[in-house]
């Protein structure tokens, strides 16, 4: 099993980059920060990894994606999955009174996945074969006050991946949303955690289940489906009022 | 946020800080410090406030394996790494950890800090002796290399020390080679608590021995027990089966353990046992963590929560010493129903280590007021006979009870003057056993 994990130092790609090594899958990992990618490539490899190899890119520079996909590709030959993990939650004070920041926000938590996933979409057609599943986000369902730069990016990679997916099924390719709902990483360091909160070891437990039973959109836990549409139903005159 | 231990009592207040990297943690100290007394959590598996203090720095990000040799068997991983990943990782090479406390979902750091016994304290002692070294990152940011050479003070007041010297970032260990994760069990029941001693003394060839203890039989049956005896098999497959786990959702009424349902699950329990088959052969994991598939047990006792009682006595006083433990627990109205007893070997030369030569009991006990008397009287008695309570399940202990007990304490606190000057690792315990201010 050949995998390529972007974004791969992130607490939920670690995690599920663990559960394919004990699979003792073959993995190929780009982040951007090269200590913590050598010390999770021994980790894999003591874990139970065929092979470990990576590739040190900070993904907000969509100059070097298509090499360091064209590495990815000739160290693994083949890619049998691509899970796109890197995103940032940022602050919305800021990013809705600074354009600038908006942008880089947007360019980390949308452009730069869609940019990724045209160089894959390559990869994959000329394969034939592949699963493509990159981490989006249930803020991505409906735009909220708190947290609607952050949203709108994870929607625009919602939408682009339903279009994919249709796109890539002549070519026997599989695209996969995967939406957490809240996840106890560093990511959400500063909040307070309450009863609705997930770990990330069963986010990623979820995701290589979601990608071997192949599935469309992987809400996690389940239950974020739910509560997701409940929110999508309440009318727009009641909803603008709401600050959740 | 609200923190507590593996007893849910007591709970405080606390800031937690989870770094995501070493290097986030380092940061956090030395000129550049921000915080004030802090200590370090691993699972929160201790019982009482061990790993609660006003700050508490979680490991939980420290959870890489670093090196494995699986022909030497030595590994060195992340302080953070549980000791469930570390069974997972080295298992299918043919290796075992040398101690196993009674849960899988310790930390490294917590083993060490705590110096955790297993079933086979007596053949194998405490899990530091199997501990080569380790980084120990102090509050002035310098992170130092600990083993039985190098700073050994440093060494022996770390291990055991309960996080008061600095924060474990990683070490490395020498693991055992197993012929089988599958265990050959024999379960002897013992009529009473003289008829249970001498056959854990006549078994002592056995690698891991346990016994249950029925704290609710009085009078002739006073500590009527099951002693569980183990080996690994001798060949066997090296993979586990996984096993179906439960869980305890949320606390549960507080009468749901009560006197009459303990009695019966007890009776009940002792009659299963009478009439197993000898050996049976288990997979390890049901011999040593019986309880982990019932995720969140400790809910069991209620959202008030429980204490555990552990102490050691010496073998010369131990027979009389928890005798007299066991009577005064099962006239009291508010008594543990099981509890465990099992022998150690000697003691090692880690200044605040529990284990000592002699016998330990450790016994649980719902959180309610009629039982903070009923263990100061416990305390009597065990101080009575040369015994001491264990760091890592104590919540309530007072300053003399610990003092009167460890008489290394001092040079302890020497040591913890020279690691961290500015006393920055403080947990509440420590405060309150007056080891730091
Ligand atoms: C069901 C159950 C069964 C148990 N059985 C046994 C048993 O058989 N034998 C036994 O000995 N113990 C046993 N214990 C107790 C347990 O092994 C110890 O309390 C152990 O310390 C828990 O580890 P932890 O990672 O949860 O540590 P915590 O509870 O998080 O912390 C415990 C102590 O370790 C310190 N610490 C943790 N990490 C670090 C670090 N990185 N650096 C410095 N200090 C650190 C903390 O400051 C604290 O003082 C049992 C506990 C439970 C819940
Ligand atoms: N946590 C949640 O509640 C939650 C909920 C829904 C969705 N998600 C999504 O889940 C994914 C994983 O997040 P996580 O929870 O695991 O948090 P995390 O551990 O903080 O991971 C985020 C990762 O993104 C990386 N990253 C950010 N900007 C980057 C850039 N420009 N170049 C390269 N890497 C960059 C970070 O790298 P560094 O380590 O180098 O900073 C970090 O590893 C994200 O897409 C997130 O949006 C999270």
């Amino acid at each position: 099993m050949k995998i390529l994990i972007i974004g791969a130092t992130s607490a939920i790609a670690k995690a599920s980059a663990r559960l394919y090594a004990a699979r003792k899958a073959q993995l190929f990992l780009i982040a951007r920060n090269e200590e913590l990618l050598i010390e999770l490539k021994e980790d894999l490899m003591i874990r139970g990894a065929h092979s470990v190899a990576y590739y040190v890119l900070d993904l907000s520079n969509q100059k070097n994606h298509g090499e360091a996909l064209e590495q990815a590709r000739q160290s693994l030959e083949e890619i049998d999955i691509a899970l796109l993990c890197h995103g940032s939650l940022p602050d919305q004070e800021t990013c809705e009174n600074d354009y600038n920041r908006a942008k880089e926000e947007i360019n980390v938590n949308g452009l730069s996945i869609i940019s990724l996933c045209t160089e894959l979409s390559k990869v994959f057609k000329a394969q034939q074969s592949g699963v493509l599943a990159a981490i989006t986000s249930v803020a991505g369902d409906r735009g909220r006050q708190p947290n609607f730069i952050y949203g709108a990016a994870k929607s625009m990679v919602s939408t682009y991946l339903q279009g994919l997916r249709g796109k890539l099924l002549a070519h026997k390719v599989h695209v996969i949303d995967i939406k957490p709902g809240l996840v106890d990483s560093p990511m959400t360091s500063k909040f307070d955690k309450g009863l609705l909160w997930s770990t990330p070891e069963l986010v990623a437990n979820r995701i290589v289940r979601g990608i071997d039973r192949k599935n469309h959109t992987v809400y996690v836990p389940g239950y974020w489906r739910i509560i997701m549409a409940t929110v999508c139903l309440i009318p727009e005159f009641i909803f603008k009022r709401l600050k959740i | 946020m609200q923190l507590h231990g593996w007893g849910r009592f007591p709970g405080v207040t606390a800031e937690l800080l989870e770094p995501p990297t070493r290097e986030s943690i380092q940061k956090l100290f030395g000129t550049k410090k921000k915080h004030g007394p802090m200590i370090a959590r691993g699972a929160g598996r201790s019982y009482g406030d061990s790993s609660l203090a006003d700050t508490v720095l979680s490991s939980r990000f420290l959870d890489s394996f670093l090196e494995f040799n699986a022909t030497t068997g030595i590994i060195k991983c992340g302080a953070g790494v549980s000791m469930g990943a570390l069974l997972t990782v080295i298992i299918p090479e043919g290796f075992f950890a040398p101690v196993l406390p009674g849960t899988k979902f310790v930390s490294i750091g917590g083993a060490i800090a705590a110096d955790i016994h297993g079933k086979n304290h007596h053949t194998d002692g405490s899990f530091c002796d199997h501990v080569r070294s380790f980084s120990l990152l102090l509050s002035s940011g310098e992170i130092i290399q600990c083993s039985r050479d190098e700073n050994r003070d440093a060494f022996l007041a770390t291990c055991g020390g309960m996080g008061l010297t600095g924060i474990i970032i990683n070490a490395t260990i020498s693991l055992h080679k197993v012929s089988s994760v599958f265990i050959k069990r024999n379960s002897i029941v013992a009529k009473d608590l003289d008829d249970c001693m001498d056959l854990i003394d006549q078994n002592e060839d056995s690698k891991h021995s346990f016994a249950w203890l029925d704290c609710l039989a009085r009078g002739k049956s006073l500590g009527r027990s099951i002693l569980h005896l183990a080996d690994h098999c001798a060949d066997g497959p090296q993979q586990p089966k996984s096993r179906v786990s439960l869980s305890v959702p949320f606390g549960t009424p507080r009468f749901f353990l009560n006197r009459l349902s303990n009695k019966l699950f007890n009776n009940a329990i002792y009659e299963m046992w009478k009439h197993r088959k000898n050996p049976s052969i288990v997979n390890y994991d049901s011999y040593f963590f019986p309880l982990d598939n019932i995720r969140n047990w400790n809910r069991l006792y209620g959202s008030k929560g429980f204490l555990q009682y552990q102490f050691v006595m010496p073998s010369s006083s131990a027979r009389e010493g928890i005798r007299e433990i066991l009577k005064i627990v099962s006239e009291s109205s508010t008594g543990s129903f099981i509890s465990v007893l099992k022998k150690f070997g000697n003691a090692n030369q880690n200044l605040l280590s529990f284990p000592t030569a002699g016998y330990t009991l450790a016994l649980d006990f719902k959180n309610e007021p009629s039982v903070f008397p009923l263990l100061s009287k416990l305390d009597e008695v065990l101080l009575a006979h040369g015994g001491r309570l264990y760091l890592a399940k104590d919540s309530r202990m007072s300053e003399d009870v610990f003092k009167a007990a460890y008489p290394n304490w001092e040079r302890f606190v020497e040591i913890k003057k020279t690691l961290d000057p500015s006393n920055t690792f403080v947990s509440h315990q420590s405060m309150r056993l007056g080891l730091t201010q």
